[in-house]
Order: structure tokens, then C-alpha cells, then sequence
């Protein structure tokens, strides 16, 4: 039954034709031999008997004779056991630590299926994850997709292994937790940096690594995040763990699409990205999420670079409009000093709305993060006005200001590396830090919440 | 459907599938795609071949496998048991789908779109002889304890009614009247099909001069919005776009919601589904649920049933329209949709347009929006649709396709803002760029419900927001400390109206929805302040006196100081404002420091 295909009708980047295929389908898997070494395939399109193929592993070295192809009829697929845990593969999910192929439990198509909005559960379960300026502002819940969007130089591999270090992820019940790692294009190092965290804060057991770097094929990128978050809704759906998936860098990725798009064509959109971005970046994000009937869970931090720091360039602005808020990192603070660099304004949460206040957080948690926004907001006034006329020729008030953002900055947006805080002390330094303010400009605070937390400050150890 | 004209799959290319084979499909025309009869729509016919879009996702299948038509163009089934309900972009039941398959939605689940077994309690209204025609009223269903299903005449039957079933209970396929034209007959049941392309007919239209109204106070005041009217929501993310559609779904007072979800995030379609059973529509006391339908096609689903969904939603609206109901459609984001476009159209190979849009996303615009109206039915009602679309501009940049061609077809644009939104300021519609052209034709409304004065006190709100957007630009350069007096004191009422008054708390109790009357009430105690302070101001009395003695913040918090039910506080407020300024003037004036004008 195993037709093979000799010879190739045309080649292009990292596409290939075939002419005379008969019964293929669409999203088939096909294995290429060239010479001594198999390479694998996908079809992306069908034209009667035409069939285009993106070959994972690059066009190099084949020619339009020194090729024969294999149908695998079926698509890409994961296999998926508990063994996962603790294992290193490449991006097509293929094990790379040389401890063995993988004994499927199951296998499963990576494209996954869309979840049925009416059977997902809405999070809403705060995750501490011991940073101020993401646990007071911009709150991690657990089933969320919370980008980082960064750009090169900036610390972004260190803030999100500080959140797995810190991120409460073991909840009360047995449920138990997973890291599902998908780096896309990065640098070995990187890599590297990131599996010897795992290793030092003792988790490298739970997580499952799949690593397409920098230097490995462009298109076997694409399929990278899918593979991963295949094995998370492995984990999180049928074995009910708590799966954290980071996933970086989702500029490469989005590159790695384009590059197959101008290759087979297409008609670009923006920037040269394909008119579909936006659904291919969703298909990859929306996989995040809780669903009815199961314990476990998918939060997602994807990782992206901003190129030239730009926040409307195509990739970080269609991953906003997909994901659940942003953090957003800023290389003037970075400059200062302050690390993480978080810029708060850009910065948020959607879901944190639902997830923080009485009975999750505390009771002032909302009230305190509104203000704050509302009053570092203003600071960015104040500090455009003082940059025209001079810091001395300030109003009182707006000399307060200054001193609010300053303080806010140093004490409260940095924190160390190694610095676990609780909700509690966040929520505490943000009132510290709103006291440094007449109670007059705090127009975000209601009555009752000014009266027991504002006025507070003697019996709690004084202010700056 | 044995005859029914066959093709077999000759090229596929994501949702897109070229068709050959005997040639006999129809532009349009609903076909079933492979051996797992995937449902798809014929978008383009040529000599030789036909283009369908499949509305699920084609992998696995194969050049050869049958393409079948079904004769009839994409229509959405319409009755009883709509209301309440979720289903994905071409009317397929979600909750029932999720009972079949689970977590996941699987490929080719074809399922019937209305709950075929449920029985209903009708009502007959016709009798045998009566002489019935299009969307006359043959019977009335209670579909939810807060809508009354009318049952009509499809459109293009006319006849004698001969034969009509009793009151009682009947599944939705029992023929209830039967009608007798000429020689046919036709048997109504409590369905009727309609294809979603197309606009339903109705009698004529009516001039849109009620307002939406929707509780919210910069719409209300500032920026109103007709029954019948169109509007378009633009921002950025992160500005607050689904939120305020939740808040208009939740609180705008229109019979009945269809809120589209159109490839935004499943999350969102989650949070509706489990807020809104628990809300309280406060004009009937009934749960919101019960007067909203879901249309849910979230990012992650195909791209086809996407483009689809908006269609949907809208023919749903007009059924409800035709009954006599006002109805308003939320869609979000119509950006998804005309994405939708392109990606079909890049597919095709059509030469694209602006930033690969194809050239004929102005026309479908134009198409969606102007079945927006308020009209009269056939059968002497009146009903409305109201069409509030989202823009997702790319970049938060308005002068993309997508917001410059809808803002051509509508006529209320609420420009929400980046700004705003990083302070924290929802809803974050900018009351510089955005506008409502059918303040003009509400005017008469406003005069007559909220007050006589209304308008004045609208323009004199939008004039203090003006010039503090031009003192702004001044402060910037110079800080605000230069300013004359009278000037202060309008940066000072400016920001009493952005943070008392423009400013909504949608997760405050009372302050989430606000009745017109506290709307105005609240405006003229604003307007009434400034009044009382500019004469103190032009007495010599600086702005910070009377800042300091509480004035403005009193006025800031009476959003939430003072309920909705409680009209009579305002006259309290006032004369505590005045007596304030009262006692700070005679200060001034027993010490002999007023200039004497």
C-alpha cells in the first residue's frame, strides 16, 4: 500500500511540490528520504494531484531527483504518557535526551480541537506569585494566558523564571502542578539558562522541555507550541495538573509563519505576515483555560519580543487582542536599575477583576490597584510638566507626585530576584506608598476603604 | 437528495475547496463536503470548478471524496427556542454539542439547530377563514418568562387559513395552521427558514428619533444611541471594548439581546453565560438570560463559520424584529469578521485592496449595517434593530480599512481610548473624537423624558470638556498654577465631570446601570456648582478655597453616595453645595477681601 513518490516537481524555501500523488489528505504527514536520512513533511495544500509540502526539517541539500516520499496517512501526532515528565524534545516532540523513545498512553492530533466555550470554566483563582506589580496590579489567574512582551536586553528570561520559582501553583488538593517549556528560536543559552533554573529550584522532573533554537529548521517551529500544548492538555485535561506553559519567543514563531507564507505566495498582510495571524495565534493561545469536570488547568505565559520596542507591531498587538492582558517591560526603567522593568500603565489583567478582592485577595486589593494606576498615571503628567519647566517650579501637590513615582518605582515596581512577596505585604506597600499623597487626590478610593486602610498608617510601623 | 448535484474535491487549501465534477452548485448554495459531510458554502462558480468555504476544519480530507449540494442557500432555522440559548457561528447548538462530544468540538457534528423534542405551550390566534398573509400573528408561544415567542406568517405565504390546531402543547415541527393559496397549501409549524445573506422585509421604515437608552452616562448624555440606530466601538486592547458591550448587552433597554462573540476570546462567551442568568434585567425583574442569545464563534473556531456568524445573528435580530420587539445586536469584533474576509479572499487569490483587505469590504460593511433600522412589520408593529459593532483596529490605529469604512455606515462612534484606559478611566470612550449623529432626532425625546432643559445642559457639559481639552494642552507647557482663576475653575468642574460623571463603575451595584432621570440630575448638580463657584470666582475668591472646603469631592462621590431610587437627594446636595459657597462668600465679604464687580 506504501506508494513512494520518486523525484520532486519544484522546490521553494522550505516548500516542495509533488506531482502524481494519489489519496492524500489534507494535513498528511509525509516522510522524506534523501540519500541516507529521513526528513518529515506535512501537505498544506492540494491541487488535484499536486501536493505542497513544508518539510519540517528544511529543503537543504534536496534536489528535484535525489528525493522519495512517503504518505504516513495520518497527521501530525503527539505521543503522550506520563513519562513526558522530566524528558527533553525537540520541536516536533521527539525525544532529544537520549533516554528513549516515549511508550504512548495515547496519541493525539497536535492541532488539537477547539474547546466548547459552554464547557469551559471561568478562572478565577488567584496564582501568588510573589511579584508586587503582577500580584497588586496585573494578577496572574490560574487558567490564564498572560504574555510577556519584552524586547531583547530586557530581562524577560528571568522574570518568568522567577514566576515559576515563586507561582503557587500546588493547590490544597492532590492535583499536583507541571511546566510545560516550548522554546522557538532562541539561543542555546537560553535554553540552557532555562533548564538549570528547573534544576535549582527542584522541579525539573515536572517539566517537559521542547526545544526548536535558533539554530535548528525554521518550520519545524510552527508546529512546536501545538506539540506543546498537546502534552499540557494531556496533563491538565486527563490527569488534572496544573500546567504552567511558557512559551518563547512568539515573535520567532510568527516569523517562522511568515516565512512559509511568502514562500508558498501568499497575499501579506501587515508587515508581510499572513492575513491569518491573528486565527493561527489564536489557535496556539486559546488553548489555555479551564474546563467543566476537570481539576486541572493550562496557564499560559508566552513570551515575545517587541521589535524596536513596538507595541502595535503586528505580533505583540494581535496576541493583546487574543490574550487575557499583557505585562508589558520597559527599557527606561530596566535603565534605572529597577528590576522587573514592568511597565504598569500598559500592563493588565482582564480576568484579575473576577479573581482578586473579598474572599480571593483582600477587600482593598481593587480599590488600591485603581488607585495606584490612577496615581502613577498622573505622575507621568507631572513629570512631562516638570521636564518643560523645571522640578522647582512645581505646585506642592505635584512635588508629592514626584515623590510617589520615585518611591513607587523603587520600592514598590522593584523588588530582588530572589524576593517572595505575599499579596499582604504588596496591598501594604501600596498604601505606604498612596500615603505619601494628600487623601484628597485619592479620588479612586472609597470612603470606607480610605478610613481603615489610609488612616492606619502609625500602628503599622510608620511611612518612608 | 438523491439528484441533488454532486462534485468530487479537487484541491483543498486550509478552509477553502475547489470542487469539480458535474456542475450543477449555485452561488451560495449550503453543500456538504466529504465523507464527514462538512458543512460548507459555494463562494465562487466557474466554468469548470467550484470554490466552497468549509465552516469546519478540513484536515484529513481528501481530493476525490463527494461534495454534495442541499439545493437551499445557508439558512438558519428560526422559532421557538432561540432565547436562552448559545450556538456557534452557524446556529449550531453549543450545549448540545458539548453533550455529544464533551470538552472539544468535534468535526461534522451536524445536529439540528432548534431542540426538536421540547414541547410548547401555544396559543392559536387565527381561526379557519381568516385571510392571513406575510408576518401575521398565527399563534404565541412563552419561550422564557420574559419573552412572548409571536409565531408568524413566513414571509411570501398568503392565503386562507382552512384548518388550525387547538391550544396546546406541540414540538416545533407539528403543523399548527394550515393555509390555503390558490391550489397550494401550505402547513405552518412554529419554524420557518431564512437565509442568512438576506435582509427579512418589512413594511416601511420609521424615523429613529428613541434612544437606546443604555444606563450608561457618557452614552446617554453625550453620545446617544437610537433604537434602530448603528454604532461602532472602536479601541486598542486593553481599552475596554468587550466590557463596555457587556454593559450595553447587560443594561441597554431593548427587548431582546443577540450578542455575537465573533472570533474573540472563549472566556468571554464563558462570562456571559455564567453572569447573565444571574443578573436581574431591571425593567423586568426577569434574569438577562432569559432575553439573550449567544452567538459564540471564539477565535480558535473556523474561520468560515466566522464570517458566517455575523449573518446569523443579525437574521436572528430580525425575526424578533418582526415580532415587534426592539432588539440590539452587539457584535464583537466585526474586525474579526472582516479578517475573515481576507483570509477566505487571500485564499482565492483575489487582488486585495487596503492592507489585504478585499476590495469589497466596504460593500458587506455597508450590507451589515443598514440592516440596522427601525421599521414597521407587515403585521402593524413596530420593532427595531440596533446594530453596536466592535473595531479592533490594528495597532489601536483608527485610520485602518476596517474602522475608516465602518465609520462611513454608522452614525454613533464611541473612540475608546489608550490613555483613559491606563488610568483607569472606563469606560474609556473619549469624549474628544467620538460623536453621536442622532442627538439631533433624540433632542425631542430628552426634551420630553429627562428634562426641558436637557439639551442646554448637555451643550454646557461638552463646552467645559472643550475648552479643558485646549487649557490641557496649555498646562502641559506651563503647568496650571499660571492660569487665571476662572480657568482653574474649569480644569476644576472638568475633572469633577470626568471623575463623577463620565467615570462608571461597572462593578458598583448601583453605579453599573443609572436611570436617565439620575443622569440629568447629576449633570445639573455639576452645572449648578460651577454656577454657584464662578460667582465667588469673579467675586476675587481663589479656587483653592473653595477646593479646599470639599464642594467638588462631595460631588465626585455622589455616584455612589447617593441610590438610584433616591431623586430627592439630589435637592439636599445642592443646597449643601450652595450654603458651602454661601458661607466661604460671607467669609470673604466680612473681612472686605471681594473685588465688588
Amino acid at each position: 500500500m506504501n506508494i513512494e513518490y520518486m523525484g520532486l516537481k519544484e522546490i521553494s524555501g522550505p516548500l516542495v511540490v509533488i506531482d502524481g500523488v494519489k489519496d492524500a489528505s489534507f494535513e498528511e504527514m509525509v516522510e522524506i528520504t534523501v540519500g541516507k536520512n529521513k526528513r518529515l513533511g506535512r501537505i498544506i495544500q492540494i491541487e488535484g494531484e499536486l501536493c505542497v509540502i513544508q518539510v519540517f526539517e528544511g529543503t537543504r541539500g534536496i534536489s528535484l531527483e535525489n528525493t522519495h516520499t512517503r504518505l504516513l496517512g495520518k497527521p501530525l501526532k503527539m505521543p503522550l504518557s506520563m513519562e513526558l515528565l522530566g524528558r527533553v524534545l525537540d520541536g516536533k516532540g521527539r525525544p532529544v535526551d537520549g533516554l528513549g523513545e516515549i511508550y504512548p498512553e495515547i496519541t493525539r492530533d497536535i492541532n488539537g480541537e477547539p474547546i466548547n466555550p459552554v464547557m469551559r470554566e471561568y478562572p478565577r483563582n488567584f496564582i501568588q506569585t510573589g511579584i508586587s506589580s503582577i500580584d497588586g496590579l496585573a494578577t496572574l489567574i490560574r487558567g490564564q494566558k498572560l504574555p510577556v512582551f519584552s524586547d531583547s536586553g530586557l530581562p524577560h528570561n528571568q522574570l518568568a523564571v522567577q514566576i515559576v520559582r515563586q507561582a503557587k501553583i500546588e493547590d490544597d488538593d492532590e492535583a499536583g502542578f507541571a511546566i510545560v517549556f516550548a522554546a522557538m528560536g532562541v539561543k542555546h543559552d537560553v535554553a540552557e539558562y532555562f533548564r538549570e533554573s528547573f534544576q535549582t529550584s527542584g522541579v525539573l522532573d515536572r517539566v517537559v522541555m521542547f526545544l526548536n533554537l535558533a539554530n535548528d529548521p525554521v518550520v519545524e517551529r510552527i508546529v512546536t507550541p501545538r506539540c506543546a500544548l498537546t502534552a499540557a492538555e494531556y496533563l491538565a485535561y486527563e490527569k488534572n495538573m496544573h500546567v504552567l506553559v511558557i512559551m518563547t519567543d512568539m515573535t520567532a514563531y510568527a516569523e517562522a509563519l511568515r516565512e512559509i507564507s511568502s514562500s508558498k505566495g501568499e497575499i501579506p498582510s501587515r508587515k508581510g505576515y499572513p492575513g491569518y495571524l491573528y486565527s493561527d495565534l489564536a489557535s496556539i493561545y486559546e488553548r489555555a483555560g479551564m474546563v467543566k469536570g476537570c481539576r486541572g488547568s493550562i496557564t499560559q505565559i508566552p513570551i515575545l519580543t517587541m521589535p524596536n520596542d513596538d507595541i502595535t507591531h503586528p505580533v505583540p498587538d494581535l496576541t493583546g487582542y487574543i490574550t487575557e492582558g499583557q505585562i508589558v517591560l520597559d527599557r527606561s526603567l530596566s535603565a534605572k536599575g529597577i528590576y522587573p522593568p514592568i511597565n504598569i500603565l500598559p500592563s493588565l489583567s482582564r480576568l484579575m477583576k473576577d479573581g482578586i478582592g473579598k474572599g480571593y485577595t483582600r477587600e482593598d486589593h481593587p480599590e488600591v490597584a485603581n488607585q495606584l494606576f490612577a496615581s502613577y498615571a498622573k505622575v507621568q503628567e507631572v513629570k512631562a510638566l516638570a521636564s518643560v519647566i523645571g522640578e522647582e517650579e512645581l505646585s506642592e501637590t505635584d512635588r508629592m507626585y514626584m515623590n510617589f513615582g520615585r518611591e513607587f518605582e523603587e520600592k514598590f515596581i522593584a523588588q530582588d530576584f530572589s524576593e517572595n512577596r505575599s499579596i499582604t505585604d504588596t496591598l501594604d506597600l501600596g498604601w505606604k506608598l498612596l500615603r505619601l499623597l494628600p487623601v484628597s487626590e485619592l479620588d479612586r478610593l472609597s470612603p470606607k476603604t480610605v478610613e481603615k486602610y489610609y488612616t492606619r498608617s502609625d500602628s503599622e510601623g510608620g511611612d518612608f | 437528495m438523491e439528484r441533488a448535484s454532486q462534485g468530487i474535491i479537487y484541491g483543498i487549501n486550509g478552509p477553502v475547496v475547489k470542487v469539480r465534477g458535474k456542475q450543477a452548485f449555485q452561488m451560495l448554495e449550503m453543500v456538504l463536503v466529504g465523507h464527514d459531510r462538512l458543512i460548507g458554502e459555494v463562494i465562487r462558480v466557474l466554468e469548470d470548478e467550484t470554490i466552497v468555504q468549509v465552516y469546519e476544519n478540513t484536515t484529513g480530507l481528501k481530493p476525490g471524496e463527494p461534495v454534495v449540494s442541499t439545493g437551499k442557500p445557508l439558512t438558519v432555522k428560526l422559532g421557538p427556542g432561540i432565547m436562552g440559548n448559545i450556538f456557534d457561528g452557524i446556529e449550531r447548538p453549543l450545549t448540545r454539542i458539548a453533550d455529544n462530544t464533551g470538552i472539544f468540538i468535534k468535526r461534522g457534528s451536524i445536529m439540528d439547530n432548534l431542540d426538536r423534542e421540547k414541547l410548547w405551550e401555544v396559543k392559536i390566534l387565527v381561526r379557519p377563514g381568516d385571510h392571513v398573509k406575510q408576518g401575521d400573528i398565527i399563534a404565541e408561544v412563552k419561550e422564557t418568562e420574559s419573552v412572548n415567542h409571536k409565531i408568524m406568517v413566513p414571509p411570501n405565504v398568503e392565503g386562507e387559513v382552512i384548518e388550525t390546531a387547538d391550544d396546546g402543547l406541540y414540538n416545533i415541527d407539528q403543523v399548527i395552521v394550515k393555509v390555503k393559496e390558490g391550489r397550494d397549501i401550505y402547513n405552518l409549524t412554529l419554524v420557518q427558514e431564512w437565509p442568512v445573506r438576506e435582509p427579512r422585509p418589512y413594511c416601511h421604515r420609521l424615523p429613529l428619533n428613541i434612544p437606546l437608552i443604555t444606563g450608561q452616562r457618557v452614552i446617554d448624555i453625550l453620545f446617544p444611541m437610537a433604537k434602530g440606530g448603528a454604532a461602532a466601538i472602536p479601541g486598542g486592547f486593553g481599552t475596554g471594548k468587550t466590557l463596555t458591550q457587556h454593559q450595553l448587552a447587560k443594561w441597554a433597554n431593548a427587548d431582546i439581546i443577540v450578542y455575537v462573540g465573533c472570533g474573540e476570546r472563549g472566556n468571554e462567551i464563558t462570562e456571559v453565560l455564567e453572569d447573565f442568568p444571574k443578573l436581574i434585567d431591571p425593567r423586568s425583574g426577569r434574569p438577562l438570560m432569559e432575553r439573550t442569545v449567544l452567538i459564540g464563534n471564539t477565535s480558535n473556531m473556523p474561520v468560515a463559520a466566522r464570517e458566517a456568524s455575523i449573518y446569523t445573528g443579525i437574521t436572528i435580530a430580525e425575526y424578533y424584529r418582526d415580532m415587534g420587539y426592539d432588539v440590539a445586536i452587539m457584535a464583537d469584533s466585526t474586525s474579526r469578521w472582516a479578517e475573515a474576509l481576507r483570509e477566505i479572499s487571500g485564499r482565492l487569490e483575489e487582488m486585495p485592496a487596503e492592507e489585504g483587505f478585499p476590495a469589497y469590504l466596504p460593500s458587506r460593511l455597508s450590507e451589515f449595517y443598514e440592516r440596522a433600522g427601525r421599521v414597521e412589520n407587515f403585521n402593524g408593529t413596530t420593532g427595531s434593530v440596533s446594530i453596536i459593532g466592535a473595531v479592533s483596529p490594528q495597532g489601536g490605529d483608527f485610520s485602518e480599512p476596517v474602522t475608516q469604512n465602518t465609520k462611513r455606515f454608522i452614525r454613533c462612534f464611541w473612540a475608546l481610548d489608550k490613555a483613559l484606559a491606563y488610568t483607569r478611566h472606563y469606560p474609556a470612550i473619549n469624549w474628544i473624537n467620538s460623536y453621536s449623529e442622532y442627538s439631533d432626532q433624540l433632542e425631542g425625546w430628552y426634551r420630553e423624558n429627562a428634562s426641558p432643559e436637557f439639551m442646554d445642559r448637555k451643550t454646557e457639559i461638552s463646552r467645559i470638556l472643550q475648552e479643558e481639552g485646549k487649557l490641557l494642552d496649555i498646562v502641559k507647557l506651563i503647568g496650571s498654577d499660571i492660569l487665571p482663576e476662572e480657568q482653574k475653575l474649569v480644569l476644576e468642574i472638568a475633572k469633577v465631570i470626568r471623575q463623577g460623571f463620565l467615570q462608571q463603575n461597572a462593578y458598583h451595584e448601583q453605579d453599573t446601570y443609572v436611570p436617565i432621570q439620575k443622569q440629568y440630575l447629576m449633570m445639573d448638580s455639576i452645572l449648578r456648582a460651577h454656577a454657584g463657584a464662578s460667582r465667588l470666582v469673579a467675586l476675587g475668591i481663589p479656587v483653592s478655597v473653595i477646593r479646599k472646603s470639599g464642594v467638588f469631592e462631595e460631588l465626585i462621590k455622589m455616584k455612589y453616595n447617593i441610590s438610584n431610587d433616591d431623586p430627592d437627594a439630589f435637592e439636599k446636595l445642592n443646597s449643601k453645595t450652595e450654603s458651602i459657597l454661601n458661607e466661604i462668600e460671607s467669609d470673604y465679604r466680612a473681612s472686605g477681601r471681594v473685588n465688588e464687580v
